[in-house]
C-alpha cells in the first residue's frame, strides 16, 4: 500500500462506526446444530453414505426375511453377477450425469457394439481380438457422436440421446437382421467373445469375470474423477458450466472426452454381456438405459450434475440387485419388485434434494 | 514515461449495426489501480473484454508491455499472466477452495505418478492455496478443503481475488467486485485491492460504486458512448464531477497525457 491509512481516514463516513463492530469479517457462526442438521451436513459432505447405509440395511432386512440362504456366498455372488452389466452401464451413465447431462442411448450403444463384435467374429471370420477392438472403437465413435451434437450443435443431452437411442437401435436391428447369434455359434467360431462369462470359485462364491470387470471399471473411473485434473473438470462442468469456462477449463473438449469414454465403457459392457447372456440378442437390455439411470440415482449422484461419487452408482446397482433377489427369495411377485424399485428412485431423489438444501 | 502495462489504440467492436466500442483508447500504467466507470451501456465492459481476449476487436491495436498482442480467448490472456475476477466469480460451488484456485492449471505429482497416472499433487495445491490466502489475510476459513458453497459472499470474493493475485504477473481485471457485498465485506475487498497493488500488480477496476472508486483508484477512466471520454485524477475532481462527465452533463477537461 502506498500510504498506510489511519483509521480516521479509512473508508467513508458511514463506515467509521465499523471499527466498533464485530471484527470477524469472514468467520463462521457457531450454531448449535440439531441432530438432523448434523446428519444433513454429514450426508452433504459424504454423498455416498446414503446408498451404503441403504445397502447394509436392505442386506440385513432381506437376510432376516428370506432366511440364511440369502446370505450364502453363492447367492451374494449371484447378485454381483446379475448386476454386472447394468453396473457397467451405470458407470458410463454416471460420467454423463456428473456433467449435468443424461444419456438415454447407453444400452443401445452396448447392444449395437455386441452385434458388431458378433457379426465380425462369427459371420465375417475376423479374428475375435480385432472384432472386439472394432466394437470398442465403435463405442467410442458412438459416444463422440453424442458429444459432438451436444458440444458443437449445442443440442440438449436429453434430446440428442433420445434421437441416437432410436438411431442406434435401428442400426442394431438392421445389422443383426433382428436375429440372435446363437451361443453354440459363438462357442465354435469366436469363444473369446465370451471371455467375461468365465467364472472362478472362491469359497463357495462363483465370481464371473464380468463382475470383476465391473468393479475394475468403477475403481479406474473413481481414480480418474477424484485424482486427476480431468476429473475435477468433469465435476466443475456439472456444477456450473459457465463458471468452468471462465476459470479456464476447455469445457467442450472435456465434455467430448466424457462422451467418448462413456461410449467406450458401454462397448465394454457389450463385450461383457456376450459372456453374461451367452448369446447376442438384439432384443436384450431394452430397458438398460433406464436401469442404468435408476442405479445412478439410487446411488446418490445428483441428476443436476457435479455432485456425488461414481462409487454410489455401484452401490445403487447393488441395491437394485439385492432388492430383486431378496424379494424373489421372500416369494414376492415380480410386479412388487418393480413397485419397490420405483419407490426407491423417488426416495433417493427426495433425499438428494433434502441434502442439497443444507444450510451453513 | 515508463511503458504502460496495457496500451490500446483505436479499438472498434461492432455487433451488427451496434457499435459497442467506437475508436476507443485505453491505458494502464505500472503499479496503479485504474477505475473504469461509465453509464450503463457505455461499453466499459466491452473495452475491458477486448483487452483480455473475451471479445476480439474488429479494429485497433493492443500493446501489452509495449508488445502488440492478439488474443483469441481469455485463456491465451491468462497464459500471459492476465487474471480476471468476474462479477459472478467463476467458482465451482461443490469443489474445494484449493481445487477452485487451481482449475485449469492443476499441479501434477512428480515422476511416473504424475506423468503416467496423471495424479494431482493435492498436498502441494493445498499448501499453495493456504499460503496465498494467508498472505491476503483470508485464512479465517476453516479448511482449505471445504467446498466453496459453504463460504459467505465475501469469502468467495476473497478466494477469487486470491486466485487472481496468486497467478497474475501482468495485471488483474476486477468486474464489480463489491457489487454483491455488504458494507464490511466490501471494506475487506477494498483492502485486498490495496494489498494487491502494494505487491506491484496493477488492477483494472470496473465499478459503479463512486465512493469505492474514489477511495482506491489512482486514475479514473471515464467511458462514454463507446469511447474513452477522459481520464481524471480522483484527487482533482469530486464524485459529482465524475458523474457529470460520465452522463454528459458537463464537458470533460482537456486531456493532457493520453
Amino acid at each position: 500500500m502506498s500510504e498506510p491509512m489511519t483509521p480516521a481516514q479509512k473508508g467513508q463516513d458511514f463506515e467509521q462506526t465499523l471499527d466498533k463492530s464485530d471484527a470477524k469479517v469472514a468467520a463462521f457462526e457457531v450454531k448449535h446444530h440439531t441432530l438432523l442438521d448434523r446428519i444433513q451436513h454429514l450426508l452433504h459432505n459424504n454423498p455416498t453414505l446414503v446408498p451404503v447405509i441403504v445397502l447394509v440395511i436392505s442386506l440385513v432386512a432381506f437376510g432376516i426375511i428370506a432366511g440364511g440362504k440369502f446370505f450364502s456366498a453363492f447367492n451374494l455372488s449371484l447378485i454381483l453377477q446379475q448386476v454386472s452389466i447394468i453396473g457397467i452401464l451405470a458407470a458410463a451413465q454416471s460420467l454423463i450425469i456428473l456433467t449435468a447431462g443424461i444419456d438415454l442411448s447407453v444400452a443401445a450403444i452396448m447392444v449395437l457394439m455386441s452385434v458388431v463384435m458378433g457379426n465380425l467374429a462369427v459371420f465375417a471370420g475376423v479374428p475375435s481380438g480385432i472384432a472386439i477392438l472394432a466394437g470398442l472403437a465403435g463405442g467410442v465413435g458412438a459416444g463422440l457422436m453424442n458429444g459432438w451434437f451436444i458440444t458443437r450443435v449445442k443440442l440438449p443431452p436429453f434430446i440428442t440421446t433420445l434421437g441416437t437411442w432410436s438411431i442406434f437401435y435401428a442400426l442394431l436391428l438392421w445389422l443383426s437382421g433382428a436375429q440372435s447369434i446363437r451361443g453354440q455359434d459363438i462357442d465354435t467360431e469366436a469363444p473369446f467373445l465370451k471371455f467375461f462369462g468365465a467364472t472362478f470359485n472362491i469359497g463357495g462364491a462363483r465370481i464371473t469375470l464380468s463382475a470383476v470387470l465391473m468393479i475394475a471399471i468403477f475403481v479406474v473411473l473413481w481414480y480418474m474423477l477424484n485424482k486427476t485434473a480431468w476429473g475435477r473438470h468433469v465435476y466443475a462442468i456439472g456444477d456450473d458450466k459457465e463458471a468452468a469456462d471462465l476459470s479456464g477449463i476447455r469445457t467442450d473438449r472435456t465434455l467430448l472426452s466424457v462422451y467418448g469414454l462413456s461410449g467406450f465403457v458401454c462397448a465394454l459392457a457389450g463385450w461383457a454381456s456376450i459372456g453374461r447372456v451367452g448369446s447376442i440378442s438384439p432384443q436384450s437390455f431394452y430397458e438398460g438405459n433406464l436401469d442404468s439411470i435408476t442405479a445412478v440415482v439410487i446411488g446418490g449422484i445428483s441428476l443436476f450434475g457435479g455432485r456425488g461419487s461414481i462409487l454410489g452408482a455401484l452401490f445403487g446397482a447393488l441395491i437394485v440387485g439385492v432388492f430383486r433377489s431378496g424379494l424373489r427369495m421372500s416369494g414376492v411377485d415380480v410386479l412388487w419388485q418393480v413397485f419397490a424399485i420405483g419407490w426407491l428412485i423417488i426416495i433417493a431423489v427426495a433425499i438428494d434434494q433434502w441434502i442439497r438444501r443444507v444450510s451453513a | 514515461m515508463t511503458t504502460p502495462v496495457v496500451q490500446a489504440r483505436g479499438i472498434v467492436k461492432r455487433y451488427g449495426h451496434v457499435t459497442a466500442i467506437d475508436h476507443s483508447d485505453f491505458e494502464l500504467r505500472p503499479g496503479e489501480v485504474l477505475a473504469v466507470i461509465g453509464d450503463n451501456g457505455a461499453g466499459k465492459s466491452s473495452i475491458v473484454k477486448a483487452i483480455c481476449g473475451a471479445t476480439i476487436p474488429d479494429e485497433g491495436e493492443i500493446l501489452i508491455e509495449g508488445k502488440p498482442v492478439k488474443f483469441n480467448s481469455p485463456i491465451e490472456a491468462r497464459d500471459m499472466g492476465i487474471e480476471i475476477v468476474y462479477q459472478n466469480l467463476a467458482l465451482s460451488p461443490a469443489l474445494s477452495i484449493a481445487d477452485n484456485m487451481f482449475t485449469g492449471r492443476e499441479i501434477r505429482k512428480e515422476g511416473w505418478m504424475g506423468k503416467i497416472l496423471r495424479m494431482l499433487d493435492k498436498p502441494a495445491m493445498e499448501k499453495f492455496a493456504r499460503e496465498k490466502l494467508t498472505e491476503l489475510g483470508l485464512m479465517t476459513v476453516q479448511s482449505i478443503k471445504q467446498p466453496v458453497e459453504t463460504l459467505s459472499g465475501g469469502q468467495r470474493q476473497g478466494v477469487a481475488v486470491a486466485r487472481a493475485a496468486a497467478f497474475a504477473t501482468k495485471f488483474i481485471i476486477m468486474d464489480e467486485p463489491t457489487a454483491a457485498l455488504g458494507v464490511k465485506e466490501s471494506r475487506k475487498v477494498l483492502e485486498l485491492i490495496q494489498d494487491v497493488r502494494a505487491r506491484g500488480i496493477p488492477i483494472i477496476l470496473i465499478s459503479h460504486n463512486m465512493p469505492h472508486v474514489f477511495e482506491v483508484a489512482d486514475r479514473i477512466h471515464i467511458h462514454r458512448l463507446g469511447k474513452r471520454l477522459c481520464t481524471i485524477d480522483p484527487k482533482d475532481y469530486t464524485m459529482s464531477d465524475a458523474v457529470a462527465f460520465m452522463t454528459g452533463a458537463k464537458e470533460p477537461p482537456a486531456q493532457d497525457a493520453a
